[in-house]
């Protein structure tokens, strides 16, 4: 689109077209408006009515989640989810893709990912705490690969470790299917007092707009169209859709809003991200059923000339809208100018449901909020399984030859880039500061304390876009189901989730067909494991020429440990103690990370999953880790058993020996991948009460070994099959990205 | 005694000096603004950590100029007491209080890690507690924490003792390795000539409990309360 033609000044034939909008959209913009919109007109519509903001393709398979639950004081629908915690406090999450512009802009793609995700938080009004991020890529190994890679961990890493959030936890996977269309999900949590929460609401006529923070500039103009559509080698020319951040002013804008809000000087509260000024004014209005009169020139702009419809969709980082009762105003201006942040009063709410722009005393502008920031149409796109999904179903794992150097496979995994430590991505971020972090990256869940309460929250993010692909139902239900397990490793009590769904092109009907099976199992699971999902986001148009991303839904999950000290790691931390498995024996190496690495395939199917089975260990291990009966708990995933207990080896700097029954596939029983599995350490005098209690919960406990020595032994029916020097192991897992990248 | 946190826009690591200060060592504390040109009553001023206006021009350059500074300069003219932490050392250098500059990390990478330092200066208030050559560990987190000073600057230091803190494993010897960011001869954190102010890259006020990985950082403020401690037995003779 040319600048002439996405101006919309003059009046070119069909301009809806190429804004993005369909001739049936225009109609129905036509019909709820009365009248032919003018071209400022259009341009909110087609920003607010793009997939990213309108959710058309994906609002009726959201509404299979659970959102609801005994703790849920705001699901889905606002800025942010609110969760209560007790004692007067709410944890507060969302994560959010920043896919398509860090395809183009890697570094201020996934800066600027990280400061709209925080805006949300504390937009509610919370004190944002941590950070985490989930991140695909294609294979490292070429040149723009890596550019990509090391662009979006130094973005993340430059915005938040200025801001002062910790970034605790994430993870970074590597497929072919990614090197265009690379994932930047990005999850903040915040805490705050439940009596402060404040909504995106234009409450009250007669109160005032205010805009604050930074000058509304021509970066990002039609950022959310540019998301909604598939990238092409044209997409680079699309650069000035990204938006570029200062995490300076984000951190001043944190510190000015909180103020703000624990003064209790706001009524309502608005980030601007995704479409702008144009977003931030409609979902207000829309919210609270009321009408805003605005003077966009009002609006301090960052240079001359910008056109109003430019104003009105620019997506400049680290603005804010406050809607603030007059007699407010000086108080809350004083505010801002101690941080030396502008604030303008852009005009004030009125009655009605219009949202009237003026500019120079004309009317630019005048829509119905309701129409422009939900009157979209809804679509129940085409699904269609696609025919890959039986091929690669059909193929049998152990028809391969079984791999008869085990050693050599365990460390070719421990190397893998996908399971390889990734110190190399988190030492680039701040994952200390604020002084919380009881457990922080490298783990299953990172643990944060909650100042002053003694309690803590845990968080974790998890996706596995391989599973998802070949058979995104069970995809759905694993990522669910491995992301609270990993809280409940250590010792936290899932609270609620927050999901990022990355798929194609959903007009197309076997995309669809993948996002539709892969919510339907992400609801089940919720259902089952009685967590509810507060808030999210989804992508969909992650192709490039035709070739899409796996199927990749993200959850980030958030648990409550009611005692911070009773918290539970990875790592053997003690010689001598008994290594037991917790959980089922059903395994499968369809989709594995072993089939992957060894084999170079992605085919078969993964071990299906148990869910009520999940719920019962999962319950069954907080109880340990409360009852201090457990040293170590790690979730067995990519790489089964034995990168498992390669990593609490490594983690805890102690060795193991693992005898293991006789088998006639030992890759089988050391690679293969099932859910539900944990394994744990635990101090022999503990292991008869361990027992008894597995024996009451109806759950599978099976001794492996013993922890202790400087090697990895494990013998499989008596026979030797793994015997590696913990220094070897080491190297493979650590060095890698170090080497690579250098 | 009484600590005093300095805040500038940007600085991020305030709130936990503050509670270090406050929560884990039960001594009085309280912010202190950047507008702030008449500082109220304070032993120690401690410069937190942080990305003081962005880190914009150069680390903590801009924060040097605030009006906070000079008082902190009057305050530490008349020999009060001047911790610098991070991005707190890198205001000290750039307003003058200390001496030599801090450049981008050898890596050209942010670095957060636990590293160890070696106490190579035991005789000032803020490390009277340790044992000279003592190891303590505590994390780095900066991306422009490589210290550098000219040859004749570096023989001066020495000299003087003015080189507080080295890089080191864990066995107190300084070596590559054990250099987080290239910083010139492993030095970590210096002081000035009179050794009333310091300043040091890794941050002590994050190693101040167990449940966060170390509390080795605690001897330089246990030094601090101890110095004023003695101090007030003396006065009270």
């Amino acid at each position: 689109m040319s600048e002439q033609e996405k101006a919309g000044t003059d009046k070119p034939e069909k301009l809806w077209r190429k804004l993005g909008l369909s001739d049936h959209e225009y109609e129905v913009i036509v019909e709820q408006l009365g009248r032919e919109p003018n071209p400022v007109e259009l341009n909110m519509y087609s920003v607010m009515w793009s997939e990213h903001c309108s959710y058309k393709h994906s609002r009726s398979s959201l509404k299979l989640f659970p959102t609801d639950g005994p703790r849920v004081v705001q699901g889905p629908g606002e800025n942010a989810g609110v969760v209560d915690i007790g004692d007067g406090y709410a944890a507060v999450f969302k994560i959010e893709s920043h896919n398509h512009p860090s395809a183009v802009e890697p570094y201020q793609g996934a800066a600027t990912g990280v400061g709209g995700i925080l805006r949300d938080i504390y937009t509610m009004g919370a004190q944002p705490i941590a950070f985490l991020n989930s991140l695909r890529f294609g294979p490292p190994d070429n040149a723009r690969g890596r550019y990509l890679f090391a662009g979006v961990v130094a973005g993340i890493g430059g915005y938040g470790n200025c801001v002062g959030i910790p970034t605790v936890g994430g993870e970074v996977y590597f497929e072919p299917c990614y090197r265009g269309n690379p994932l930047v999900n990005a999850m903040c949590v915040g805490v705050m007092p439940v009596e402060r929460l404040v909504l995106g609401k234009a409450c009250g006529e007669g109160n005032l707009v205010a805009l604050a923070g930074a000058r509304t500039g021509r970066d990002g103009i039609h950022g959310v169209t540019f998301a909604s559509e598939e990238l092409s080698d044209q997409s680079e020319k699309d650069r000035p859709a990204v938006q570029v951040g200062d995490p300076f002013l984000g951190k001043l804008l944190i510190d000015a809003t909180l103020e703000a809000v624990d003064r209790k000087l706001v009524a309502g509260v608005q980030d601007l991200g995704g479409a702008g000024l144009t977003c931030a004014l409609t979902e207000t209005a829309s919210r609270a059923g009321t009408g805003l009169e605005i003077d966009l020139e009002k609006v301090l702009l960052r240079e001359e000339g910008l056109e109003p419809f430019e104003i009105l969709t620019s997506e400049s980082q680290e603005r804010m809208l406050f809607i603030v009762e007059p007699q407010r105003l000086e108080e809350l201006e004083g505010i801002f100018r101690h941080w030396e942040l502008p604030l303008t009063v852009l005009g004030r709410v009125s009655s009605g449901k219009m949202v009237t722009v003026r500019y120079h005393g004309e009317i630019v502008a005048e829509v119905p909020a309701g129409s422009v920031a939900g009157g979209s149409p809804e679509y129940e796109p085409e699904s269609r399984e696609p025919a890959y999904i039986r091929e690669l179903a059909a193929f049998d794992p152990l028809g391969l030859p079984p791999v008869k150097n085990r050693g050599k496979a365990l460390l070719d995994l421990l190397s893998a880039p996908d399971v390889a430590s990734k110190e190399w991505v988190w030492q680039q971020y701040d994952y200390m500061v604020r002084t919380c972090t009881l457990e922080g990256p490298g783990g299953d869940a990172a643990v944060l304390r909650l100042r002053g309460s003694g309690k803590a929250l845990a968080v974790a993010v998890d996706g596995n876009g391989r599973h998802a692909y070949l058979d995104p139902r069970l995809g759905g239900m694993l990522a669910v189901a491995e992301a609270t397990r990993n809280l409940s490793c250590s010792g936290a009590e899932p609270i609620g989730i927050t999901d990022c769904l990355n798929f194609g092109n959903p007009e197309k009907p076997e995309m669809f067909w993948q996002f539709r099976q892969s919510v339907e199992g992400m609801a089940e699971a919720c259902r089952v494991l009685e967590v509810p999902v507060v808030g999210g986001n989804v992508s969909f148009y992650n192709e490039v020429e035709d070739e899409a991303i796996y199927p990749t839904p993200v959850v980030g999950a958030v648990g409550l440990l009611e005692k911070a000290d009773q918290h539970c790691g990875i790592g053997f931390c003690a010689e001598g103690n008994l290594i037991c498995l917790i959980g089922p024996h059903h395994i499968s190496l369809g989709g594995s990370q072993f089939l992957k690495t060894i084999h170079g395939r992605v085919a078969g199917s993964p071990a299906g999953i148990d869910l009520p089975g999940e719920k019962k260990l999962q319950a069954f291990l907080r109880r340990l880790v409360a009852g201090k009966l457990i040293m170590s708990a790690h979730d067995l995933s990519d790489g089964g058993l034995g990168v498992a207990v390669a990593e609490s080896c490594l983690k805890g700097g102690t060795g193991a020996a693992l005898d293991l029954p006789s088998s006639p596939r030992p890759d089988l029983d050391l690679f293969g991948e099932g859910p539900s599995r944990v394994l744990v350490s635990i101090r022999p005098a503990d292991l008869g009460d361990v027992s008894k209690q597995a024996g009451e919960a109806g759950v599978r406990l099976s001794e492996l070994g013993w922890t202790g020595g400087k090697k990895l032994e494990i013998n499989c029916g008596g026979s030797r099959v793994v015997s590696l020097e913990l220094e070897a192991m080491k190297k493979a897992y650590e060095e890698v990205f170090s080497w690579m990248m250098k | 005694m009484k600590f005093g946190v300095i805040v500038f826009p940007g600085s991020n690591c305030d709130l936990d000096a503050y509670h270090l200060v406050r929560d884990v060592l039960n001594e009085r504390v309280e912010y202190v603004g950047y507008d702030r040109r008449l500082l109220g009553y304070y032993d120690v001023l401690i410069l937190p950590g942080g990305f003081s206006y962005g880190d914009y021009l150069r680390s903590g350059a801009i924060a040097a100029r605030t009006p906070v500074m000079e008082a902190v300069a009057d305050f530490a003219d008349r020999g009060g007491l001047v911790l610098g932490i991070c991005n707190g050392f890198q205001a000290l250098t750039e307003a003058g209080l200390l001496p030599g500059a801090l450049c981008r990390n050898g890596s050209l990478q942010f670095r957060c890690r636990q590293v160890y330092v070696r106490v190579d200066n035991n005789s000032l208030p803020f490390t009277t507690l340790a044992a000279e050559g003592e190891v303590l560990r505590m994390p780095v987190a900066h991306g422009d924490g490589s210290y550098y000073a000219p040859p004749e600057l570096l023989q001066e230091l020495d000299r003087n003792g003015q080189v507080v803190f080295r890089y080191a494993d864990q066995d107190g010897r300084t070596n590559t390795e054990a250099n987080p960011n290239g910083s010139i001869d492993n030095i970590a954190g210096v002081s000035n000539r009179s050794g009333n102010v310091i300043g040091l890259m890794p941050h002590p006020e994050r190693a101040g409990e167990i449940a966060l990985g170390s509390e080795d950082g605690l001897v330089i403020f246990k030094s601090l309360i101890g110095h004023f401690q003695n101090r007030e037995v003396v006065e009270d003779v």
